[in-house]
């Protein structure tokens, strides 16, 4: 069994791609450099992420698909999941194996159909992104939300957030991959919080909270409760919907 | 804004609630800069769900519960004896403007009771959509209502700052909304309807010529009716969805299953439940006319002029219709492979884009989604045709189909059980 070493980046995972190529051999699995290599491994190679190398890959690739189906690629790789660089892998060989067709079009693959499964799910967690993000107004007048998604969607919403709340200061904090996001009125920078333990529970504490805050979460929730119609209740569609990994950082769901 | 606000909130969804419009697609609307908000077009977003599991996109609210008409089926109606409150223009704009901050909702929904007359409460509901849009600069969504019988002056005002618009037909039949609702009639929600359609038409003829002309409505119109409160079959109401489809300008049907909120009225029928499965099949066969490609007079006919409760409208097309399949998925069109059982519009897709690649077997057809146990009785694939409708029987079929629902529930799975059919 053939191993590739590389640097656990996207950039490296092209790299990868480019070296197979050039070397004339694929391996059959991708491997990060300092993990526990498998039992079988009977040759290995170290990938050196290569900038030339990794858009040279790049630009083959949007000559072949479309900017969709390149965003896709990017899709599969924010799920974080183990398989994914190999899937990644497999993808990519494949649709420069079959230079005539559409390949990835192709959704009798299994690879073809994983990817486009996988992009879909991580494309639904950017959705409840969007749906599930609740804000709250600090103090300071930064509105303030912690989230936790399952696949690493964050960065996929930023653009939607700041266009849509283009003149108030927010900060979008991933709790789980202890990261967050910042915007100051004109650009969103990265940013990570070193005491991050009480962003647990989703709450700020009220002596955070801009005067006007808890008003209007009450507010909120006591719309939500009005609205429900009672004759209809359905909680299984309720979860359904709405799952309860979301619940904790729902105003109107929090107690 | 204090705690008053909080008692008139809940008021006055109390009151809004019963109306199930809640889209915020439609529209694409990017921040303009010094603005507020955005509306993303596509499938819109849904913010929260209720406990009966409806989505919260919109601020659905009132402006006022006070109302002059005294309409059967409605809470609000002026011989209830219930809390009424209004709201102020300046209160409903900031609570919007507020929630919209949290990003608790897509925007606003504002519906009213009718106070004095039409005209006059017109007038409120464009004040606040205006006061929204100019001077707060909100480019989030508004639907606005537009009341029976308003003036065609209103309603052209109101379309320049609504994204949808919406009056709702309620009861089918001329003949019944008189009986229920006596002092409204077909024209004065037809009339509106047809200011908006006219509206729409003029501004997207006036587009092409100069792209900085008005948009109007540009999510178009929605409406609503109300099923089981009369008796009306499905026939009579997806005839009259059909012809409503047919403008340009409408873009939903909504039907809502009769809630009894006023029970003392004995013109309304006594029920136990609402009609939730006739309300979702309707659901089902207004997604048939919308993107299955299905006519009206398909999916409900003179024989079976209401829609069977115990299977999907798809299904039960496909039943009475063994002449259509088998469908050879290979060689098949689109609108064809969209007919099957268990084939949706997205799996259709797949299946088209894939097939010049192979002959697909049924293991990847399930893989891509397709819901096997309905369609395999209705498609050749690579596999040699098995069991198909015209082995099996359409009867056999429902029968298979439908226990399976069922016996998750009730069943012992040890148990043998005898099938005894009627001959």
């Amino acid at each position: 069994m053939l191993v590739f070493f590389y640097d656990k980046t996207f950039q490296g995972l092209l790299t990868a791609v480019f070296e197979a190529y050039s070397r004339k051999e694929f391996p059959e699995k991708l491997v990060a450099t300092g993990e526990i290599p498998p039992l079988f491994m009977s040759a290995h190679y170290t990938i050196v992420t290569e900038e030339m190398k990794c858009a040279r890959v790049w630009t083959a690739l949007e000559k072949k698909v479309s900017r969709e189906g390149c965003n896709m690629l990017a899709y599969v790789w924010l799920s974080e999941q183990p398989e994914a660089p190999d899937l990644l892998f497999r993808y990519l060989c494949k649709l420069f194996a079959n230079p005539d067709a559409p390949y990835q079009l192709n959704f009798g693959d299994p690879d073809v159909l994983e990817m486009q499964q996988l992009a879909q799910k991580v494309s639904h967690e950017e959705l409840y992104l969007k749906q599930f993000v609740r804000f709250q107004k600090t103090s300071d007048g930064l509105f303030f939300a912690p989230v936790s998604p399952i696949y690493n969607a964050l960065p996929l919403v930023i653009a939607h957030f700041k266009d849509r709340f283009a003149d108030q200061k927010w900060v979008l904090y991933d709790a789980k991959r202890q990261y967050g996001y910042y915007y100051d009125l004109q650009t969103v920078e990265e940013i990570t919080i070193s005491d991050d333990e009480h962003l647990s529970d989703g709450k700020l504490d009220e002596s955070q909270m801009a005067a006007d805050e808890k008003l209007f979460q009450d507010l909120w929730k006591g719309y939500f409760q009005s609205i429900t119609i009672k004759e209809r209740l359905n909680p299984r569609l309720h979860r359904q919907h709405m799952p309860k990994r979301f619940w904790k950082y729902l105003t109107e769901k929090q107690e | 804004m204090d705690e008053s606000v909080l008692d008139k909130l809940k008021t006055l969804a109390e009151s809004a609630k019963y109306d199930v419009s809640c889209a915020s697609s439609g529209t694409v609307r990017k921040n303009q800069p010094g603005g507020l908000g955005n509306t993303v077009g596509g499938m819109g977003i849904c913010h929260s769900f209720t406990e009966d599991g409806r989505c919260v996109s919109l601020l659905k609210i009132m402006l006022t519960n006070y109302c002059i008409y005294d309409c059967a089926y409605c809470i609000n109606r002026r011989s209830n004896d219930i809390r009424r409150a209004t709201f102020s223009v300046k209160e409903l704009v900031e609570l919007t403007i507020e929630f919209y901050r949290r990003n608790y909702i897509e925007g606003l929904f504002l519906s009213s009771g009718i106070v004095r007359n039409p005209d006059y409460t017109m007038e409120r509901l464009v004040r606040v959509a205006k006061d929204l849009r100019t001077i707060h600069r909100f480019n989030g969504y508004i639907h606005l209502k537009s009341i029976p019988g308003a003036s065609r002056e209103l309603v052209n005002e109101a379309g320049l700052y609504a994204d949808r618009m919406s009056v709702n037909l309620e009861i089918p039949t001329e003949e019944n909304l008189k009986l229920l609702a006596p002092e409204k009639n077909h024209l004065s929600v037809f009339q509106p309807m047809s200011y908006i359609q006219q509206g729409m038409m003029q501004s997207l003829e006036d587009r092409r010529k100069f792209r900085s002309a008005p948009r109007f409505v540009p999510a178009g119109q929605s409406t609503q009716m109300i099923v089981g409160a009369t008796q009306e079959t499905d026939k009579d109401i997806l005839r009259i969805s059909s012809a409503l489809y047919r403008r340009p300008s409408m873009k939903r049907v909504y039907y809502s299953g009769f809630i009894p909120v006023n029970s003392y009225d004995n013109r309304l029928p006594a029920l136990k439940q609402p009609p939730l499965v006739r309300e979702n099949r309707l659901y089902q066969a207004d997604w048939l006319m919308r993107f299955y490609e299905f006519r009206a007079d398909e999916i409900v006919d003179e024989t079976s002029p209401n829609l069977d409760l115990e299977i999907d409208p798809k299904l039960a097309w496909a039943l009475r219709h063994p002449e259509a399949f088998p469908v050879d998925l290979q060689k098949a069109d689109y609108s064809l492979i969209l007919r099957v059982p268990g084939i949706g519009v997205r799996s259709a897709k797949l299946i088209i884009a894939s097939r010049r690649f192979g002959r697909l077997t049924a293991s990847q057809l399930k893989k891509m989604g397709i819901v096997m146990k309905k369609a395999q009785y209705f498609i050749t694939c690579n596999e040699l045709p098995m069991h198909t409708i015209h082995e099996a029987g359409p009867e056999y079929i429902r029968q298979q189909l439908i226990a399976r629902k069922t016996k998750a529930k009730n069943e012992d799975d040890r148990q043998l059980s005898l099938l005894f059919t009627d001959p």
